[in-house]
């Protein structure tokens, strides 16, 4: 009776998991192996380096990680020095007025948010005719199987579109794209962005780090989440097996 | 509740508080010595892990409160703010959306243990009647819940089930849309309204399941034979023996739980709430959150009107059910009659639905504006009323016997009954115009036409006819079979089933068990 039950909680919890997935729709994304998939998984920290040096510059020119600050970067390995240069390097409006009520510019701390590229949605939509790159801090939660999807989007581009489709002016076909015309051009090529620890400057590799980062980005507390897991899981077990000879000792004499 | 003579304490505070308040004789007799059948199985641990998913779900949203902002403007950055900057942020959130899944996990299967075993019927009803509105409270709750995080599927999902109100005549669109949104459309207005009945409703819940437990510890429990105890023999004290089962059964679902909560907490959710609610863009599927997918299901499932030959046909069925199943000899008419009934109504029901389907018959009263229940206003009668049938549900089955285990069946009709909700739900997590399977009868040529341009190279005269079974056909057909579990099956069953033989007491039945497995 109790196995029943179990498979009834598990069968009830599994059944909307997999309907979801099966009502995204789209072309089947293809799974690739992350060093933070499964339940021991963690982030690669020099991947992540890897993908933030391309987010900044490639995919900053147009896409914006307001969720993310400054701050956060030092789950990337960076230590407080380097975050202070990093965040330097970027001017931002002060928040208050100064104490003649002017509002000023100044060189970003660490406690700002990474700079948007552009002032708001409308003068990102007027330079990227009239389409809006998303905000990415929370890209691969806001995708169905993200982290793939985000591998899939940057390396799925072909050339001419299937027999047949036409694509207008700054659309371009890419296979993982619902819908398939994405009005992002192919944003990578090969030896585009230069790394200095001899990994292979190809766009498989910089996409695979691009979706580390933006995995990180949208879920930093995994490795916390995941390491509190184990604990939660091990002691309630623990707790489980203590209950079960407590409730049969105390049964003993009624069966 | 603790009136009555007490028998006093040795503690001289307990016994001084006790003596002005006799709380301490309360919980002694309620929670210590209260007496409960002897043969739970482990569906009846359900009770209490709900009553855990509901303190976990009160406490957790509290602290969640404490940091949510309800503005449209910054609702969805507050929330993120709370699962990224918060202490431990991360971790209520997790647990208050998984809650909300496994708060509806523990619930269907308490329900579906109330139905298995007939928990409903007399003196329960009332108990039940209040478990149903806890589950209204809770589905209410859990609705505006989703809306909060304000993202895409809040605002869209929303905006689906709130213009569903807009379909009762008269006062829908006037009165009722104003009030639930505060203005004409989601807007802030109506974020700040979910936020403070959000707030409120937990604490409403809270107050009907004190009165659900109240009702419990009048009756005593039901159990799995579903047969009263007799004496001290079929029962045993609540605690240690309940009190400690229900601890152990309490840690295995807190254990599924915590996997969803650190290993998977967004397997339950969709993605589109991780996008900021946008009015401007609509997202392709709108999908509901999955403990309401059967009653979503059910809702798309009326796509047709309610004429009035349907509506006509459909009360003369009522009336044969009434008065030759329900009220077991009719008090009014003949047997002929009764006949006569079930042949005009059906016919008419039938009639009516198909000068639904060919409007170009031109049948008077069945054009959509001459109807009186919309496909619309239908699928909301529809929905509403599949739960609103258990409301009534000790009155639909009236048979002596409670426990499944004797009526064999009722068993296969609760069982069919629970896969059809299962199927409901699948149904409702698809697009309506998804095929499941279709063929093509007539000429070969026109049919690969079909397959591989649509219909406009089909030439007039050689039309062929296109078989096909959609996702709302099969909802429809559900549909069907969970309405007609309640209204046609149980009402028959009750009259006609014979039943097995009842054991005379549970203390014997537990005693014949041990023996068999012993022997």
């Amino acid at each position: 009776m109790f196995v029943r039950n179990v498979l009834t909680v598990l069968i009830i919890g599994v059944t909307p998991v997999t309907a979801a997935f099966a009502s995204g729709g789209g072309p089947a994304i293809p799974s690739q192996e992350w060093s933070f998939s499964g339940a021991f998984g963690t982030y690669d920290k020099a991947a992540m380096q890897r993908g933030y040096k391309i987010y900044r510059e490639v995919c900053s020119s147009c896409h914006a990680m307001k969720r993310v600050y400054f701050r956060n970067l030092e789950a990337l390995g960076y230590n407080e020095t380097q975050i202070k240069n990093i965040a330097a390097e970027y001017t931002v409006i002060n928040e208050e007025p100064n104490d003649e009520g002017e509002m000023f510019e100044r060189s970003a701390l660490p406690s700002d948010a990474f700079v948007s590229p552009f002032a708001n949605d409308n003068a990102a939509k007027y330079a990227n005719g009239g389409a809006l790159p998303p905000d990415l801090s929370l890209i691969t939660k806001a995708r169905a199987n993200g982290s793939n999807y985000v591998w899939a989007l940057l390396t799925g581009y072909e050339e001419t579109p299937p027999h047949g489709e036409e694509l207008s002016e700054g659309q371009y076909w890419n296979t993982y794209f619902s819908g398939h015309k994405l009005s992002m051009a192919p944003p990578l090529m090969e030896e585009l962005v230069s790394y200095e620890d001899g990994t292979p400057e190809t766009v498989d590799q910089y996409a695979r780090d691009i979706a580390q980062f933006l995995t990180w980005a949208a879920d930093p507390h995994m490795e916390e989440r995941k390491s509190t897991g184990f604990k939660v899981i091990i002691f309630l077990m623990m707790f489980a097996g203590v209950m079960l000879s407590v409730k049969r000792k105390i049964w003993k004499d009624v069966h | 509740m603790g009136h009555g003579p007490r028998d006093g304490f040795d503690n001289p505070i307990i016994e001084w508080v006790d003596s002005r308040l006799p709380i301490f004789t309360m919980m002694q007799k309620e929670y210590g010595v209260f007496p409960t059948p002897r043969n739970f199985n482990w569906f009846w641990n359900f009770g209490a892990i709900a009553m855990f998913m509901l303190m976990t779900m009160i406490i957790t949203g509290i602290v969640l409160a404490m940091h949510y902002t309800a503005d449209t403007k910054l609702a969805f950055d507050s929330v993120e703010r709370i699962t990224r900057d918060v202490n431990g942020g991360w971790l209520l959130r997790n647990l208050h959306t998984n809650g909300a899944s496994f708060f509806f996990i523990a619930v269907y299967i308490h329900m579906f243990r109330g139905i298995y075993y007939g928990s409903y019927k007399g003196p329960r009803e009332l108990l039940w009647i209040l478990g149903v509105v806890i589950f209204l409270l809770m589905m209410a709750t859990a609705f505006i819940g989703y809306v909060l995080p304000w993202g895409q599927m809040s605002l869209w999902g929303a905006t689906v089930i709130t213009n569903l109100f807009s379909a009762i005549p008269f006062i829908g669109e006037e009165y009722i849309m104003p009030l639930l949104l505060g203005g004409f459309s989601i807007d802030n207005a109506t974020l700040t309204r979910f936020f403070a009945l959000h707030y409120l409703l937990p604490f409403v819940i809270f107050a009907v399941v004190f009165l659900h437990i109240w009702a419990l510890h009048v009756t005593g429990s039901n159990n799995p034979l579903g047969i009263e105890p007799k004496g001290v023999q079929d029962t045993l004290p609540f605690h240690p023996y309940y009190t400690m089962k229900d601890f152990f059964g309490m840690i295995i679902f807190m254990i599924i739980y915590a996997w969803f909560v650190f290993f998977a907490p967004d397997a339950m959710g969709h993605p589109d709430n991780y996008i900021p609610a946008n009015p401007m863009v609509t997202p392709p599927h709108i999908v509901p959150e999955w403990y309401f997918l059967p009653f979503y299901a059910i809702l798309r499932a009326i796509t047709f009107n309610f004429n009035l030959f349907m509506l006509a046909g459909l009360g003369l069925l009522a009336v044969f059910m009434v008065e030759f199943i329900w009220r077991y000899k009719p008090k009014y008419l003949s047997n002929g009659q009764g006949i006569l009934l079930v042949v005009v109504g059906s016919a008419l029901a039938v009639f009516g639905l198909l000068a639904d389907f060919n409007q170009t018959w031109g049948i008077p009263l069945t054009a959509s504006t001459q109807v009186p229940i919309s496909a619309k206003f239908g699928g909301v009668l529809a929905m509403f009323g599949s739960i609103g049938l258990l409301v009534v549900l000790p009155w639909l089955d009236s048979h002596p016997i409670r426990s499944a285990r004797f009526r064999p069946l009722f068993r296969v009709a609760v069982l069919t009954f629970t896969l059809s909700v299962f199927v409901l739900g699948y149904a409702g997590s698809q697009p309506s115009d998804k095929v499941y399977w279709s063929t093509c009868l007539g000429d070969a040529h026109v049919c690969e036409a079909i397959e591989h341009g649509g219909s406009a190279h089909v030439e007039s005269g050689a039309e062929p006819t296109v078989l096909k079974i959609d996702n709302t056909m099969v909802a429809q057909l559900f549909t069907a079979l969970y309405f007609s579990f309640f209204l046609i099956i149980l009402p028959l069953l009750s009259r006609f089933e014979k039943g097995r033989e009842l054991p005379t007491s549970i203390h014997e039945a537990v005693l014949a068990k041990k023996q068999k497995a012993g022997a």
